[in-house]
């Protein structure tokens, strides 16, 4: 790892400012994804903001709303009381993240920021209608996820926290890769008050909507609807899985998460 | 000159000035000198690095030193009593042959002890999936699995 200056700033504010400072800063939550990018020097980075003390932690549930701090960890996601009674589906996707350590470590504002393509966090967002607050300004799920690893973040723009409705019911379906847990497909199914949404990870460059699920399960709410359903999309294809398979796979999660709301 | 970081190792209160990109485990290897959390793969998934960071298992790999500055640290050498009697997680895995190397116990063993803090009484599947972050290439888990739960066991009396 090549060596760089460190900041831990005390505030949000006082992060962006340290980063905006920065010939070329980097923030820093769990290290999960940057610190392995970094050691490998596949990135390298003048300034590493640590975003552990600006206080960007706390889950709390006001009216119709689950808001939770980009720097809760994924492990605080899972265990949390208020996820798990307003939202078990989250509650779920957080603890079937990596491993207890990932866990301990990784937040939900790095996973969003970073769009692994094989990622939970995006399926939820998506999914949910979650909104993504940052200090410069509240993004829609369906804005964020631009592309493989991209965002609809600007430069040094800093998550601060995400907002998650509750929906009437929700349940996330993912078929792990079995050595890292990453999602090789993962289906979040969630009845919202803007109607069904049907978001998948996994399988192409970003997260993204099977609307042609969504319009069916409308109609009627049965795993059986989607029979003979072929979502489009750009399927990635790789060691792990070929496009066919994903393809396959997306129609498969979907159903299972359909028969757990069922 | 780097930062000075202030953190508590197995009970001891350390102050040092690691350079910014000193990872956990390095300073704990090389300028502590507490050799027992290991460098198996510096990739983020063996978990032979594994320590407790405030009583929650973290990939000391996947930590810089100065991220724990104020933290309190746990190794696999602090986890025996003072009079050196072993943690009821380390005698179970001696019992019941929790190791052949011995590589990938501490971390093996540390993640246990979070485990079992959350858990006390994890059924076998409970305890498997836990260790999906700690890789074994020589036990096959089944006496891993075992000790753990012996260990929990012991712990709940
Ligand atoms: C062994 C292993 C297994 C894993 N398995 C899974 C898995 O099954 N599923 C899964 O979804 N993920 C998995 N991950 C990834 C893990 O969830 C990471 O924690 C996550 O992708 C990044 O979060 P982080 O907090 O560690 O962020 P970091 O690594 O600290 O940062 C990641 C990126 O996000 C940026 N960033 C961080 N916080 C913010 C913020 N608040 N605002 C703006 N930008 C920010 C950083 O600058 C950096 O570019 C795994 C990781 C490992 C090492
Ligand atoms: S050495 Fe840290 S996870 Fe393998
Ligand atoms: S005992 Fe040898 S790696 Fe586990």
């Amino acid at each position: 790892m090549y060596d760089f200056n460190y900041h831990r700033p005390a505030s949000a504010a006082d992060a962006a400012a340290a980063r905006k400072a920065a010939a070329d800063g980097v923030y820093l939550a769990g290290g999960m994804t940057l610190l392995p990018t970094l050691k490998q020097r596949l990135a390298r980075s003048s300034d590493v903001v640590d975003l552990a003390a600006t206080g960007l932690t706390g889950i709390s549930r006001d009216g119709g709303a689950i808001t939770i701090g980009a720097m809760s960890t994924h492990d605080s996601v899972a265990t949390s009381s208020e996820v798990q009674s307003a939202i078990p589906a989250l509650g779920i996707l957080a603890g079937g993240i990596g491993d207890p350590q990932v866990r301990n470590r990784g937040t939900i504002g790095g996973s969003i920021a970073n769009a692994d393509p094989a990622a939970d966090y995006p399926a939820a967002v998506l999914g949910l209608n979650a909104t993504v607050h940052t200090d410069r300004r509240a993004i829609g799920a369906d804005d964020f996820f631009t592309g493989m690893f991209e965002t609809a973040l600007g430069d040094g723009e800093l998550i601060t926290k995400v907002t998650f409705p509750v929906p009437a019911a929700a349940a996330y379906a993912k078929f792990a890769n079995p050595a890292s847990r990453y999602a090789i497909v993962g289906v979040m199914v969630a009845k919202t008050d803007g109607g069904i949404r049907v978001a998948v990870t996994g399988a192409a460059g970003n997260a993204f909507r099977a609307t042609a699920m969504e319009q069916v399960l409308a109609g009627d709410f049965s795993a059986a609807v989607l029979d003979g359903i072929s979502v489009d999309a750009d399927y990635n294809s790789d060691i792990h899985a070929s496009a066919e398979y994903r393809r396959h796979l997306v129609g498969v999660m979907a159903k299972r998460a359909v028969r757990e709301i069922a | 000159m780097s930062e000075q970081i202030t953190v508590t190792v197995n009970g001891d209160t350390v102050s040092a000035r690691p350079a910014a990109n000193t990872l956990l485990s390095a300073f704990l290897r090389e300028e502590l000198g507490l050799t027992g959390a290991h460098v198996g793969c510096d990739t983020s998934q063996c978990g032979a690095c594994v320590v407790l960071v405030d009583g929650k298992s973290v990939k000391s790999c996947t930590m810089l030193a100065r991220q724990a500055d104020g933290a309190s640290l746990t190794t696999i050498e602090g986890l025996a009593g003072d009079g050196g009697e072993l943690h009821p997680m380390q005698e179970a895995f001696r019992d019941n042959h929790g190791l052949q190397c011995g590589f990938c116990t501490p971390g093996m063993v540390l993640s246990a002890v979070d485990l079992v803090s959350r858990n006390p009484d994890p059924s076998e599947g409970e305890v498997r999936r836990w260790l999906e972050g700690n890789i074994c290439r020589c036990t096959g888990y089944h006496n891993i699995v075992k000790s753990i739960r012996a260990a929990a066991k012991v712990m709940r009396a």
